[in-house]
């Protein structure tokens, strides 16, 4: 255990490799670890944003879906109530057709029935007037009665 | 192992712990020990050099397996000092006390150098009849870094609350600032300063010198005989995988106590 000069040029070769490492070392590690901790925070933060987006564009995927099926159900009911609309008013129109037919042959068959009746009158007013002639023809003076004959056949 | 010598005990250990001594000057004072100089410039050359060019190309993306391990490496150390030391520790405080581990560390590992073969590699290939490979198992070393620490703390504490500051803490902690305390404290002050580098330099320095001597009585009881190299083999290398654990725990402490008597200066009373 002898304290020497060795003491001094120890201390003097420490005060320089803490210099060395002060100034050379250290500064450029350091910036280094920071620099990759700076972008891996980055990162992190930046796939954190991501999920974040992604979460609120999959929020509003569903809802617009879900806008859309609201949207596709209203349509569907409104075409049915249109559809019960359109059966209505097309058998509406039959009924109306049909009445308007029923009618009009039901007129046409009072028409003929008319006419038959007129038709059978004629032909009995005939028919009484010939039979009455041939009567009459030997009884009565076909000028002497022939004013009361037309009477008679105005009234049948 | 010197030849000229008788091999006694006594003599291989004392040739094993002499230094390689240079005069400089008149006096013992004016002597450098060349194998603790040259050992300890060379490792911090190595490390330091390493570490600077690795860290020149230091990349902020994907890093490669060599800047991965100075990374982590930086980490622990500045991981050790975040909890310590609450101020700007990047500006000197943690590269200071990476280069103490380091350093110190690397130091220290020299003691894995088996001492004999080292002794016959020095003295028949290089030609050097005394050198020891272990720094830190030189007085000298460990109370320069201990020493170099201690003006740092005081510089620290003196730019922190300035001289006023210091001298007023000096005097009036840990008992108080009444007058009939101030020699009480300032006795208490003083026994620290002093206490604080011995225990500081002496720790290290004696678990190295501690494990080479060690090393060296293993290596002794090794040239006994057939048994004595059996079982000398088997301790010596049992001594090896525990000083693992030595030297790397006297660095790490080392450190940790550089840093804590840095980071006390900077704290008021």
């Amino acid at each position: 255990m002898n304290i020497n000069l060795t003491l001094l040029a120890q201390a003097v070769s420490f005060a320089i490799l803490i210099w060395f490492t002060v100034k050379f070392v250290w500064p450029p590690l350091l910036t280094a670890v920071e620099t990759r901790q700076k972008t891996i925070a980055d990162g992190l933060a930046a796939a954190e944003r991501g999920k974040h987006d992604l979460e609120l564009a999959s929020k509003r995927a569903a809802q617009e879906l879900h806008a859309a099926k609201e949207k596709a159900s209203e349509i569907i009911a409104q075409a049915e109530k249109r559809a019960t609309e359109i059966i209505e008013e097309a058998k509406g129109n039959a009924k109306i057709e049909g009445d308007r037919i029923i009618t009009g042959a039901k007129a046409e068959i009072e028409q003929e029935v008319n006419r038959a009746k007129e038709g059978l009158r004629q032909q009995v007013s005939e028919l009484a007037i010939t039979g009455a002639e041939k009567i009459l023809r030997r009884e009565i003076d076909t000028k002497a009665h022939a004013d009361m004959l037309s009477a008679i056949a105005k009234e049948l | 192992m010197s030849t000229e010598q008788a091999l006694t005990p006594a003599s291989y250990i004392e040739h094993h712990l002499s230094f390689n001594a240079k005069a400089v000057g008149d006096g013992g004072f004016w002597t450098l020990h060349m194998d603790t100089l040259v050992m300890s410039w060379l490792l911090g050359a190595v490390a330091f050099g390493l570490l600077w060019w690795i860290v020149r190309g230091a990349t902020a993306g994907v890093p490669t397996k060599r800047q991965a391990f100075v990374e982590l490496l930086v980490d622990f150390v500045d991981t050790q000092v975040k909890g310590i030391f609450h101020g700007n520790r990047h500006a000197f405080v943690a590269p200071a006390a990476l280069t103490v581990f380091v350093w110190v560390l690397l130091m220290n590992a020299m003691d894995f150098l088996p001492v004999d073969v080292m002794g016959q590699l020095y003295h028949n290939v290089l030609g050097l009849h005394a050198w020891r490979s272990v720094p830190t198992s030189d007085v000298n070393t460990t109370f320069a870094l201990a020493l170099s620490v201690w003006l740092l703390m005081i510089f620290f504490s003196i730019k922190v609350k300035g001289i006023g500051g210091w001298v007023h803490e000096l005097f009036c902690s840990p008992f108080g600032s009444n007058p009939l305390v101030w020699p009480a404290n300032f006795l208490f002050n003083l026994i620290e300063y002093v206490s604080k580098p011995l225990s500081h330099s002496l720790r290290l320095f004696g678990n190295m010198y501690a494990g080479e001597i060690i090393f060296l009585l293993i290596g002794m009881w090794a040239a006994t005989g057939l048994s004595g190299s059996i079982f000398g083999s088997i301790l010596g290398a049992g001594w090896a995988i525990f000083h693992i654990l030595i030297v790397v725990l006297q660095a790490f402490i080392f450190m940790m106590l550089t840093v804590v008597y840095i980071a006390m200066a900077h704290e008021s009373h």
